[in-house]
């Protein structure tokens, strides 16, 4: 592949490019919000609120796995921890009401709490170990659920009845998740951004060498840890009030981890985009296939085929794929509207090349003079 | 002339191997030091003593007579001392710009990271080096591509070029001429040398003997860990010791110097 | 009470020799492939479910069975590896035969309950619930013959890994595979192999823990893979001794705290134990580099 093809696009373009993302974006928001007040059909709003619960949660887990490449599989940790919490929570205080959703934030901060200890352990090992790690805790925390009294042993803990219209039941629900998944998001690309996001890229890597250049490793990767499990956790405790019912192995869900991964591999793994459009397109799908196949089973058979059809044959997912067939799209375009193959590319994949356009009268220093 | 960088008897095992035995080099403030030797002799060892990647059994670093003995990586790095790697390392995700972004981490990281860590990576100051330093090498035109996309020797040029963003004291460059065609060997020599002029330090760790002998100022040969000879290029090359070091006995096959 | 505590000190021991026959074959797995083998968990209730299918339809005896299901087993690993394993390509590579085998997991899930449905069933045999009466503890004859069994195989593994010419080629292709490759070895044959020899050991170790593990269905498979991740994780990633070690303390400790505190918490106290440990020594007991050693 030559530098040409991975080159982020030429000035020109990339105007353009980022005009349509925005335009693209922008609909896409306008769609979300008058989506439950158009389509009244409750199962669908249903639907909706579950799809956007792991748009939200798939963008989590990226934010923490595929930015930095420790690849979790007990994040139904906070995500039930949320649950939990909250559930407590509005059983404590007997809420009831519009108020349960200013819960929310707690749920998430226990959540985010729990990484702490967490992570201070799983991220002093290596990424192998890592993984094991998460499901050895996830384990540990299905059964506590199971075992200790005040979260309800095998009954769980069930919501309070909530005052609202049954016809429009899900709407508050509904319009909660999209403010979390768009929290979400925009937290996302805010890190990607930022000074902390590329350190925590570099760590992902060549995670010795970011530390060898002065990026305090233990410190990024637990911080990433505590936004992804608090985020988690507040869309655990929304889905909760949604469900209505926290069971250990519902709340502690296996299956849970497995399809966020999945979603955000077909999407693209520690892309921005990417784990939203996974969602986007996998839950949907699942809601579809629990309500047609009663048989659960073969429900788990096509989730296990697609996740490998995704990574033996679209690894880097959805939207890098993708990128990469439009840029080849368009290099063969360029290639063919221009007259005769001429010259190297003026980016100049060749070695020779930086050599020659540098070694000119000049030393090749800028104009200020000195490097230092 | 001052010793910026010294080191004094280092010992260090791997098991039943002894790679670096009493080993003490110097290297004098604003010159551009080589070290040679066979294979096995050592010398990727002494960098990672120095650079903290490798503990000492036995022995001492210093820079600028401060001792930084055992100091992990970071804080070598911190202190002024940058290095490649043979292989080289560069984030292969991140674009060219970004592994420089990165490379600047430290210098930014008092003023910065308590204010606000989501600040955009790199402020104005940064990227304005950053380019500098790329047009220096000669790859500013890759700035924003991919670093997994550049060619061997380019991703050679952007190792040496984070390096730079620190503004460290000296440079260890392990093979910096390793697998690159000569013409960009010729420039590299070029940038050691302008960069020599401004006053940076070197140690290159090397095994193409004209680039060592044309370019370094002084040349220590290392065999099975320890120091043999010092000296000016054209003293080294003709000594006897370093001849058998290379050579070896009549059955060994270590490497003969090129050239 | 002191009774009970040696009595499940010895079933622990028993026990645990099950699980390192499990284990040894996912730590060998890890030490020549480098990936974490998550369908071996799944892949024993497999196993056990063919010992099953051959003793209750065709009326083999289980040890016997073995002589079809192990081979099948090798078989099956081999053609999972060859298959799903070794196309994988790239930098996230051990990330992906992570999650390739986790997705392999849930296929088998599904296809066995599918198959056999979601009810428990056990492998029975007249030495399942007979055996000697030792030095006052009852003992089946099962747990005394599949420690054997145990005992046996892990000293053929052994055997084969430092005494025999393939064995030496594994070992190499664990320590460099790069520089296995220049000296002619053939690395994916032996990836390929070994995959299957990790999966075989498990229709063995399958059969036992079937015979006595209380009752299994599809559903077992997570409850033994997470245990199996913890044993080999605690022995260290890569060393057999390790995970022998790691596979007998833990499932001991676990029967002590059955009986000194409860059922329901000794479960999370064997969890627990591998989270300690691996806070005070994140490379696991014996970690990789003991398995170069020996």
């Amino acid at each position: 592949m030559s530098a040409q093809t991975a080159r982020r696009p030429a000035a020109g373009g990339l105007r353009s490019a980022a005009g349509a993302r925005l335009g693209g974006v922008a609909v896409l928001l306008v769609v979300a919000a008058v989506f439950p007040l158009v389509i009244t059909n409750a199962l669908y709003t249903q639907f909706g609120v579950d799809t956007l619960i792991f748009v939200t949660a798939v963008a989590a887990w990226n934010l923490f796995s595929g930015f930095s490449g420790y690849i979790s599989l007990g994040h139904a940790v906070f995500f039930g921890t949320g649950a939990y919490t909250v559930g407590l929570l509005t059983q404590h205080w007997k809420v009831i009401g519009g108020t349960i959703f200013a819960l929310l934030p707690l749920g998430g901060l226990v959540a985010a709490l729990i990484a702490v200890p967490f992570g201070l352990i799983a991220l002093r090992v290596r990424r192998h170990t890592f993984v094991v790690i998460t499901i050895a805790i996830f384990f540990m925390f299905q059964l506590m659920a199971f075992n200790f009294a005040f979260t309800g042993g095998n009954n769980g803990l069930s919501t309070p009845f909530f005052l609202w219209s049954a016809a429009e039941y899900n709407n508050p629900f509904y319009y909660a998740a999209l403010i979390l998944a768009v929290g979400t998001i925009l937290l996302c690309w805010a890190i990607r951004g930022s000074r902390f996001g590329l350190q925590l890229l570099a760590i992902r890597d060549d995670e010795d060498r970011a530390r060898g250049l002065g990026v305090r490793a233990m410190r990024v990767k637990l911080t990433a840890f505590v936004i992804s499990g608090g985020l988690t956790g507040m869309v655990g405790g929304l889905w909760w009030f949604f469900i209505g019912q926290a069971l250990p192995q519902t709340a502690f869900n296996p299956a849970f981890d497995l399809s966020v991964a999945l979603m955000a591999f077909l999407g693209g793994f520690g892309t921005l985009a990417g784990p939203v459009l996974g969602a986007l397109i996998l839950e949907p799908l699942q809601q579809w296939d629990a309500i047609t196949f009663t048989n659960g089973f073969v429900g788990e058979i096509a989730l296990g085929v697609l996740f490998l059809a995704v990574i033996l044959f679209m690894p880097r997912g959805l939207i890098p794929t993708g990128r990469e067939l439009i840029t080849r799209w368009r290099a063969s375009n360029a290639r063919r509207r221009e007259p005769a193959p001429g010259g190297a590319p003026p980016g100049g994949a060749a070695v020779a090349q930086p050599a020659a356009s540098t070694s000119q009268p000049s030393t090749g220093t800028p104009s200020t003079g000195s490097i230092r | 002339m001052t010793a910026l960088l010294r080191t004094a008897g280092v010992t260090k095992a791997f098991g039943g191997v002894q790679a670096l035995s009493g080993a003490t080099i110097e290297v004098e403030q604003g010159s551009i030091a080589g070290l040679i030797g066979p294979n096995g002799s050592g010398k990727t060892t002494l960098f990672n003593v120095i650079t903290g990647y490798e503990r000492v059994d036995d022995g001492d670093v210093y820079l600028a007579d401060k001792q930084i003995t055992n100091a992990p990586p970071d804080k070598v790095f911190g202190a002024g001392i940058g290095r490649t790697f043979q292989l080289t390392r560069v984030f292969s995700r991140l674009t060219v710009m970004e592994n420089m972004i990165v490379a600047a981490q430290h210098g930014e990281r008092g003023r910065g990271l308590l204010r606000n860590p989501f600040a955009r990576a790199g402020g104005p100051a940064t990227r304005r080096r950053a380019m500098e330093l790329l047009e220096f090498t000669g790859i500013a035109n890759h700035a924003g591509a991919l670093a997994e996309t550049l060619s061997y020797g380019q991703r050679k040029l952007l190792e040496l070029s984070y390096v730079l963003m620190a503004d460290p004291a000296i440079v260890l460059l392990d093979e910096p001429a390793g697998g690159v065609n000569p013409t960009l060997i010729s420039t590299i020599a070029d940038r050691i040398r302008q960069l020599n002029e401004q006053g940076t330090t070197f140690l290159i760790v090397e095994h193409n003997m004209d680039f060592v002998m044309g370019l370094c100022h002084k040349v220590t040969v290392l065999d099975y860990g320890t120091a043999v000879v010092t000296g000016p290029p054209d003293v080294v090359r003709t000594d006897p010791r370093v001849l058998d070091a290379y050579l070896g006995t009549a059955e060994d096959d270590d490497d003969i110097p090129v050239g | 009470m002191g009774r009970e505590i040696t009595e499940a000190i010895v079933d622990g021991i028993l026990g645990g020799g099950v699980y390192a026959l499990m284990a040894v074959g996912l730590t060998l797995i890890f030490g020549v492939l480098d990936i974490i083998n998550i369908a071996q968990g799944i892949l024993v209730v497999l196993g056990a479910y063919l010992s099953y299918v051959l003793s209750v339809h065709l009326h083999i005896d289980l040890f016997v069975g073995l002589l079809v299901t192990v081979p099948a087993m090798f078989i099956i690993g081999v053609a999972i590896q060859w298959a799903f394993i070794r196309p994988l390509r790239g930098r996230e590579r051990t990330s992906m035969s992570l999650l390739a085998s986790y997705a392999v997991a849930i296929i088998i899930e599904g296809v066995l309950y599918l198959i056999f449905g979601s009810n428990y069933v056990n492998l029975t045999a007249r030495y399942v619930t007979n055996g000697p009466k030792i030095f006052g503890f009852y003992l089946d004859y099962i747990y005394i013959y599949g420690f054997l069994m145990a005992l046996l195989l892990v000293a053929a593994i052994y055997y084969t890994l430092y005494r025999t010419q393939f064995g030496r080629t594994i070992r190499a292709t664990m320590q460099d595979q790069t520089a296995a490759r220049i000296v002619g070895i053939n690395v994916n044959r032996v990836q390929a192999l070994t995959f299957g020899i990790g999966v075989a050991v498990t229709a063995a170790g399958g059969m036992v823990f079937g015979a006595t593990g209380g009752g299994f269905n599809p559903n077992t498979g997570y409850d033994l893979i997470s245990r199996l991740l913890a044993i080999v994780i605690l022995g260290g990633l890569g060393s057999i001794a390790g995970a022998m070690i790691a596979a007998i303390f833990m499932i001991t400790l676990e029967a002590v705290v059955d009986v000194v505190w409860s059922p329901s918490w000794s479960v999370v106290v064997f969890y627990a134990a591998l989270v300690l440990v691996l806070a005070f020594r994140p490379q696991g007991l014996l970690g990789r580099r003991a398995a170069r050693a020996q």
